[in-house]
């Protein structure tokens, strides 16, 4: 069930979603809503569903009852369009998930050619081009086993921006990473953030977040209980959100 | 022609069932000893001790049992030395179980981690005392899901000693059927009580296996 | 008295040895490519959403692994006879040795496909790849990459195994000894020289599945370490 795209719309709005695992209540009455070009980082304690509801953007997670709509899909209805879906969004997860059987240009042309159905010649120019994006020209023929974290969480990147989404999603994509092959992955995403791409992202990453997001998601044992710019975090309204940012939660 | 399977019949393959049995238990021991033997050789600190077993080994696992046993059978009567259809394939079924427990057990040995090897040598205990008190027994736990899993090789393997004239359950079966002439049923039912006999090995070596959390890709000589 | 060994009496027949060792190597080539295919077949099998497919899979492999190779023959050839088919002993042994190693080989190939990690499958399905292309890409071929040793192994178990199709009187390897043995008396030495020649099989054999890994997986043959 395909909705109006008009620029006032939002490409990604959730409302009201309800999720159980078994008797765990894991979201509880979640929305939001992401604006196209938007960048929206979702924050909170492990355990407050956040990830949850990444994963639900992208029908990784069903929903129990509320409403998703990403890039006009009805995503919390059984019969959404799975493969129209995560065409149009992208997701980059904490273990990267490189196949570890193919090169790196070989993840990247799999899905265009078997998806995107691109010609064999395109696809490798493709990937040729993503690669150089995220600074990985010369690993075209290695195999993921031959990189660094850092290396292959930005091979990870490219994947998923090779297939042109929408909207692109980060899993706490730096969470398994060293601090010093952090970085290398934080810019790669703040220039992603600079084309215009849309993203959504749950970090633990303070710093970053702050200076690149456009708002922030603040989520507590389901909920959502506080939503606003960056400035938000040195004002906090609700006492939750006051003990995250005091304790030692994030790194700046 | 034939007549029907009565009591008579079925007696006849339970007896030859209870001698599949005996004569596994003889090829488990036997083997087992052996085998034992073998697995000590083949991580011995002389070379020449290493290098006879781990020959030995790749002899044995290399060679059909069947030859095995036709040259314990067939070979030995060849040059002089006639011995029953029991002794061949008990002693054939024995050095075939001896190599293949021998690699599983030294595989075990050198499955414990290294650390308690060193732990061992640390405590200044002699090669003997650190193999008993410290290396063995916590090789024997890590070697019995694999063990309990080749005993049901060693069940199915005896089935080949029939060809030397052994009378175990496959043979039982032949003799049956040369009365009866219903071979499809009668080796119907000898599958199904060598399933019978196999089976709860398989379950209870697959129970051995999860609990040592290890998971391991279990290879069958056919 | 002592013990006269005659081998050169036994080695004059050497054309009949390599008749049968040809044979041999026949059988376990074709009922290698034969079963691993259907093994591959149940391993899917196993995995099937509907349980009737999943439990008869599971049943014949159970069934296989747990009977003896000799009885799975012989009710192979007495079954196919039954029913009226007269077929070859050369066709009815492949047929049992399929039937056989293909319960190994969906035992091995299941491992390998559970050694996937979840967080490949789900990349997997982010790129929007469908349920075919996943099976096919993400867990099949690199399953085959990952147990191909296991399998190297179980298909030269197989073709020692196929000495037991001499019972059905095809024509292999020790069936040749048999008659050979029989013919001269020596029955030591032929047997002696029977077990080397299937030494040089197993050698030959795993030869040869090591030069096909290295064609067929480009990444082990550049990196050379395991996937």
């Amino acid at each position: 069930m395909q909705q109006n795209n008009s620029p006032t719309t939002p490409i990604v709005s959730l409302r009201d979603v309800q999720k159980s695992f078994g008797s765990l209540k894991v979201l509880d009455g979640v929305s939001f809503a992401v604006e196209r070009g938007e960048v929206l980082a979702i924050i909170g304690r492990s355990g407050s569903g956040k990830s949850t509801a990444l994963r639900c953007i992208d029908r990784f997670e069903e929903v129990d009852s509320g409403e998703i709509v990403v890039c006009g899909h009805r995503v919390d209805l059984p019969d959404v369009d799975l493969r129209a879906l995560r065409q149009d969004v992208g997701i980059v997860f904490q273990s990267y998930n490189l196949f570890p059987h193919l090169t790196i240009e070989q993840n990247i042309t799999l899905a265009l050619c078997s998806v995107k159905r691109m010609a064999a010649a395109q696809a490798k120019e493709l990937a040729q081009k993503v690669l150089a994006q995220v600074g990985l020209e010369e690993k075209l023929h290695a195999y993921p086993e031959q990189l660094s974290g850092g290396q292959q969480q930005r091979a990870a990147i490219a994947r998923s921006l090779a297939m042109q989404p929408k909207v692109m999603l980060f899993d706490e994509v730096t969470s398994a990473l060293d601090p010093e092959l952090t970085a290398e992955v934080l810019k790669v995403i703040e220039a992603l953030a600079a084309d215009g791409m849309t993203m959504v992202m749950v970090t633990h990453e303070m710093g970053f977040a702050k200076s690149i997001a456009d708002r922030i998601v603040f989520m507590h044992r389901g909920k959502v209980h506080e939503t606003g710019p960056a400035s938000m975090l040195a004002a906090p309204k609700t006492p939750e959100l006051t003990q995250f940012v005091g304790t030692g939660n994030l790194k700046s | 022609m034939g007549g029907h399977l009565n009591i008579n019949h079925l007696l006849f393959l339970g007896h030859g069932a209870l001698w599949t049995l005996g004569l596994s238990l003889i090829a488990l021991i036997g083997g087992g000893i052996a085998g034992f033997a073998i697995a000590l050789a083949r991580i011995s600190p002389l070379k020449s001790v290493r290098i006879v077993s781990a020959t030995y080994v790749q002899l044995i696992q290399g060679t059909p049992l069947l030859v095995i046993l036709f040259l314990g059978y067939f070979g030995l009567a060849a040059i002089g030395l006639r011995v029953s259809p029991l002794i061949a394939a008990g002693v054939s079924l024995t050095l075939y179980v001896a190599a293949y427990l021998g690699e599983i057990w030294r595989g075990s040995i050198q499955s414990v981690p290294k650390p308690q090897w060193e732990a061992a040598e640390g405590l200044a205990l002699s090669r003997t005392q650190r193999m008993t008190k410290v290396i063995l027994p916590q090789a024997i736990r890590i070697a019995t899901p694999p063990t309990v899993g080749f005993m049901v090789q060693i069940v199915k393997n005896t089935s080949l000693a029939s060809v030397v004239g052994f009378v175990e359950l496959m043979r039982s079966g032949q003799i049956v059927n040369n009365s009866l002439f219903e071979p499809f049923a009668i080796y119907a039912i000898i599958a199904v009580v060598y399933f019978a006999m196999c089976y709860p090995l398989s379950l209870f070596s697959q129970r051995l296996e999860r609990r040592m959390g290890r998971g391991r890709i279990n290879l069958g000589p056919a | 008295m002592g013990i006269q060994l005659d081998f050169p009496a036994v080695l004059e027949r050497w054309p009949s040895f390599l008749a049968g060792a040809a044979l041999t190597l026949e059988l376990a080539l074709f009922a290698t490519v034969l079963g691993a295919l259907f093994g591959t077949l149940v391993a899917v099998g196993r995995g099937a959403h509907r349980a009737p497919i999943a439990r008869a899979c599971k049943v014949y492999v159970e069934a296989i692994r747990n009977t003896p190779l000799l009885v799975q023959i012989f009710l192979v050839y007495f079954g196919l006879a039954s029913i009226g088919l007269k077929l070859s002993a050369f066709t009815v042994a492949i047929a049992a040795l399929t039937i056989n190693v293909g319960a190994y080989t969906a035992e091995i190939m299941r491992a390998g496909f559970e050694a996937i990690p979840r967080g490949q499958i789900e990349a997997a399905e982010g790129l929007a790849l469908s349920r075919f292309q996943i099976y096919w890409h993400i867990i099949l071929l690199p399953a085959v990459e990952r147990v191909y040793p296991a399998l190297t192994s179980q298909f030269v178990l197989l073709m020692l195994a196929s000495s037991v199709c001499s019972q059905i009187s095809a024509e292999e390897l020790t069936a040749v000894a048999n008659y050979i043995q029989s013919d001269t008396y020596r029955a030591f030495e032929t047997y002696i020289i029977v077990a080397v020649l299937y030494i040089v099989l197993s050698l030959m054999m795993r030869a040869g599945f090591w030069g096909l890994g290295l064609v067929l997986f480009p990444r082990r043959r550049r990196l050379g370490t395991p996937l």
